[in-house]
This record gives structure tokens, C-alpha cells and sequence, in this order.
């Protein structure tokens, strides 16, 4: 299993990217490219003059495709520690130290004809996004639907890029839910997520769902897994990635 | 490698020390688990002490509440780098367990098995002499569920993952066997103050 993981390896930020108010993508050159599976993450490691570090986890937005770049998109929390220093003190061209890919459950099922539903909140889109990315480029004939929890419009998460591919990739619906904003399209939502919600979405799959990968703050992940059992999705059947707050 | 105009938060001098390398403090309790919540009655609750495929003894609720209690004040550490100090525990140590099923630990290893099908493997060593317990109360209440209410195993020392959640169970085994996360990449043994994240720290 690839998900071992090698040393820590210093990379150079090549780009940066403004996707929505509150988050930003980096895209990071590795030194010694790995193999990675969707849905896996990296451990970034920020070091101080005096020594002092701080470790914070990131999954890898970008599909495995072999390239030596990777995208990692964080969001700026006020009072944090790693994630302001990524939004006001990185440059392209700094370098940073991390390791991966860590994580061997949080996976993209794949090669399977079995509907998948990925449902998000916030940054949670991450390795999701990878997942449906990896999707597109593979051609796996996988059934894919997204949920995906946001305040505003402007805070979906690589909004542009799911929208072109809800036109483009078949067996893929979206649906987004907005929590401070009325939506517009008919096959979105205006309120928190609940179960008739979850329900709803995943009757846009062809047939239930085989897996239900879920990922976001704890409380948004209750909600949603507790809405996927109502659905009878059996519990080994659904994967939880928790950011821990 | 010191990183271009990094500071950070250091912590207060006086804590700093009893903070694993690469962790930091949270005053919160951070939820992080692989799948759904488990709804799990106290009524329907069970613990199953096993040797090998053979199991021993079975508890129910009550018999395992009326067993002796210990209390724990520990600090713990995640190996998602959070570490939060001085949480109060309160539960039934292994040795109590082991003594209740009137024996001594048959083998140098366990595991521990859960109700959402998780499991860890954790040495006997480090369950023995009063260093874990099967924990029912966190601070002064029942354990909430998504903190594995209504009981979880806590080893305070290791990596906060071998604290099984909705714990169910303990299964001696001949060797030592790797667990859910030991299985998918992480650390068979887990000392945060080795750092032993990952299997190959
Ligand atoms: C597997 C995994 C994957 C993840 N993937 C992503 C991802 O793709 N994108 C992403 O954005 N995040 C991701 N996260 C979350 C990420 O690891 C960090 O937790 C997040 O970026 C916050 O880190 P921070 O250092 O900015 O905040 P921290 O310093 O850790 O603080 C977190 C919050 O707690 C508060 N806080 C904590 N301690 C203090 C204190 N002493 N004083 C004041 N306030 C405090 C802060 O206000 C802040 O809001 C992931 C987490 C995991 C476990």
C-alpha cells in the first residue's frame, strides 16, 4: 500500500490561487513525486527560527494523474496558526515541507459500476474534488452525485469547475446547498442540510448509493451521515473525513 | 528548515513541555472519526473479554458499572497534532476487568474491537498496571456518543486512536496484530513522544 509514507521532502509553492473569500489553493512542485490515491492528504510542516513547528493535515484537491504538482486548498481560519500563514505570509516561490500520502480509508471506491455520493461542507469539497477530478480523467463508469454545503454562492469551493462539469461529465449531478443565500438553480437548496435533502440527491443517482463518502466540520458530518442511514445506507458503507473542528 | 516568515503560536513555557514534538494545545475536543456516529442503548450494551477466538467472560451494562471504578487525569494526544491537557476520566481499569474474569493476562498482546467494526491493537504492557481503562464518564458525565459514549477504551500515553471509541471488547492475541488505522499506514505502536505517526517513524 502506497499510503506509507516517505520523509518530509521541502517544495516550492509555484502557484497560488484565490478560489473563493476565505480560501485559497497552493500548488505545490514535490521533490520526490509519490503516487497517491483520491481522497488521501499530505501532513504540511511550518518551522520557526527558533525551532518551534507547527503540523497541520491537508488533503490533495488534485487528481493522481503522475504529474509532480499537487493542489492543496486551504481555508483561512481567523486565529489559526498554519492556515493565515498559508493566506498572508506564503509566496509563490517559498518552500515548504510536508509529507504523504497519509491516510489509506478515506478513498475513492472506484472501478466499481456503483453509484457514489460525496457530500461536503466548506472545504470538505477537497479531497471529494479530487475524487470526482479522478473521475473525470479515468473514465470510470462510476455514477457520481455531490452534495455540497456553502454559505454563500461565492463560497463554493471550485464553483466554476463543478458547474462546467455537471454540462460536460455525464452520470455526474450536483447539487449545492447555500446557508445564507437563496438559491437560484431549481436543483439546489437554500437551507443547512437534512435528510430529506440527502435523500433527494441521491435519487439523482441511477440507483442507491453503494458508498457515501462524506467529508467537513463534525457537527455538518453528524448531520449528513445520520441523513444517509435514514436512507439505509448500511454504516460500513460510509466514510468520514472530520477536519476535527 | 526554518520557513520564510513563519513565527507560530508558541504555547506557555511552563506547558510547553508536556507537549509531544510536532503537537500542539487545543482547548476544545476535536471529533475525528471514520465513519458514521454508532447509536449503541446502554441496554443493549456489551463487552466481551476473549482469548484468542474463545471468549471468556461477557459483561452487560450494569455488571460493568458495578465493577470497581478508577479516575484518570491525563493529557492526550492526537496524531492530528492536537493535544489537550489535564481531561478527567473516569471508568474501569483493564486490571480490574482481567481480575473480575477471575485471570491474568493470557498473552503479551491485545486487541481492542468496537461496535462500528473498528479495532486497535495496543500491548498488554501498556493496558496493564493501571495505565487504561475503559472509560465511562469524561468529565464528571456520561461519555457523550461521538466521544465513544457509551464507553471507550483510553490509553492515555499513546496516540489518542488506540482510545477505541464504542469499544465492545478485548481480544488477547498470540502476536501482535495490526488494527484498522495500523492496517492503513499508521504506526503499530503510536508514541506521540517518539512521534511514531506513521508505520515507518
Ligand atoms: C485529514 C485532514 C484533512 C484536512 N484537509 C484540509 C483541507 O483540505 N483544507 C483545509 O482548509 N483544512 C483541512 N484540514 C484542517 C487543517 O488540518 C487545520 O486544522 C486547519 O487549517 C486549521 O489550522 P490552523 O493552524 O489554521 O488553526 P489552529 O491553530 O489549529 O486553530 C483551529 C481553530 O481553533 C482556534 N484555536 C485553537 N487554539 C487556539 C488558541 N490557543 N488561541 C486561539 N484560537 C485557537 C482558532 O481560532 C481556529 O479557528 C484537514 C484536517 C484533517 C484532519
Amino acid at each position: 500500500m502506497s499510503a506509507t509514507t516517505s520523509g518530509w521532502q521541502s517544495c516550492a509553492i509555484v502557484e497560488i490561487a484565490s478560489r473563493t473569500p476565505a480560501i485559497k489553493s497552493f500548488f505545490l512542485r514535490l521533490t520526490e513525486p509519490f503516487d497517491y490515491k483520491a481522497g488521501q492528504h499530505v501532513d504540511v510542516r511550518l518551522t520557526g527560527p527558533d525551532g518551534y513547528t507547527a503540523t497541520r493535515s491537508y488533503s490533495i484537491a488534485s487528481a493522481p494523474s503522475g504529474s509532480d504538482l499537487i493542489e492543496l486548498a486551504i481555508e483561512r481560519l481567523a486565529d489559526g496558526e498554519v492556515s493565515p500563514f498559508f493566506h498572508d505570509v506564503a509566496q509563490v516561490g517559498d518552500m515548504i515541507e510536508l509529507r504523504g500520502p497519509l491516510g489509506g480509508h478515506f478513498l475513492w471506491p472506484g472501478r466499481t459500476e456503483n453509484p457514489v455520493l460525496l457530500i461536503g461542507a466548506g472545504s470538505g469539497v477537497v479531497p471529494l474534488m479530487a475524487m470526482i477530478r479522478y473521475r473525470q480523467a479515468s473514465a470510470e463508469p462510476v455514477p457520481v452525485a455531490l452534495l455540497l454545503s456553502s454559505r454563500t454562492s461565492f463560497d463554493v469551493l471550485f464553483r466554476d469547475e463543478l458547474l462546467e462539469l455537471e454540462r460536460s461529465l455525464p452520470d455526474f449531478a450536483l447539487a449545492l446547498a447555500l446557508t445564507r443565500e437563496p438559491a437560484t438553480r431549481r436543483t439546489d437548496f437554500s437551507r443547512r442540510i437534512d435528510p430529506p435533502m440527502v435523500a433527494d440527491v441521491a435519487a439523482r443517482l441511477p440507483a442507491a448509493p453503494r458508498s457515501v463518502l462524506v467529508c467537513g466540520s463534525n457537527p455538518f458530518v453528524e448531520a449528513a451521515t445520520d441523513a444517509a442511514l435514514a436512507l439505509g445506507v448500511e454504516a460500513g458503507a460510509i466514510k468520514t473525513e472530520r477536519y476535527g473542528i | 528548515m526554518v520557513t520564510r516568515g513563519f513565527t507560530g503560536r508558541p504555547s506557555g513555557s511552563e506547558l510547553s513541555e508536556r507537549i509531544p514534538p510536532g503537537q500542539h494545545l487545543v482547548e476544545n475536543f476535536p471529533v475525528l472519526t471514520a465513519g458514521p456516529t454508532p447509536r449503541i442503548e446502554p441496554a443493549d450494551w456489551t463487552f466481551t473479554l476473549k482469548v484468542g477466538p474463545r471468549p471468556v467472560k461477557i459483561w452487560n451494562w450494569s455488571e460493568f458499572n458495578a465493577l470497581p471504578r478508577t479516575r484518570m487525569t491525563r493529557d492526550i494526544h492526537c496524531v492530528t497534532s492536537w493535544s489537550k491537557l489535564n481531561t478527567a476520566w473516569e471508568g474501569v481499569t483493564i486490571d480490574d476487568i482481567l481480575a473480575d474474569a477471575g485471570m491474568s493476562a493470557p498473552t503479551p498482546f491485545a486487541l481492542a474491537h468496537c461496535y462500528d467494526g473498528y479495532s486497535t491493537n495496543v500491548p498488554l504492557a501498556d493496558l496493564a498496571a493501571g495505565k487504561a481503562m475503559v472509560a465511562l464518564n469524561y468529565e464528571g458525565q456520561p461519555l457523550p456518543r461521538d466521544h465513544g459514549g457509551p464507553a471507550r477504551l483510553l490509553v492515555p500515553h499513546l496516540y489518542f486512536w488506540k482510545s477505541a471509541k464504542w469499544v465492545n471488547g478485548l481480544q488477547f492475541t498470540e502476536r501482535d496484530e495490526a488494527g484498522f488505522w495500523e492496517l492503513r499506514g499508521y504506526h503499530i505502536y503510536g508514541d506521540p513522544w517518539r512521534e511514531q505517526r506513521y508505520r515507518n517513524d
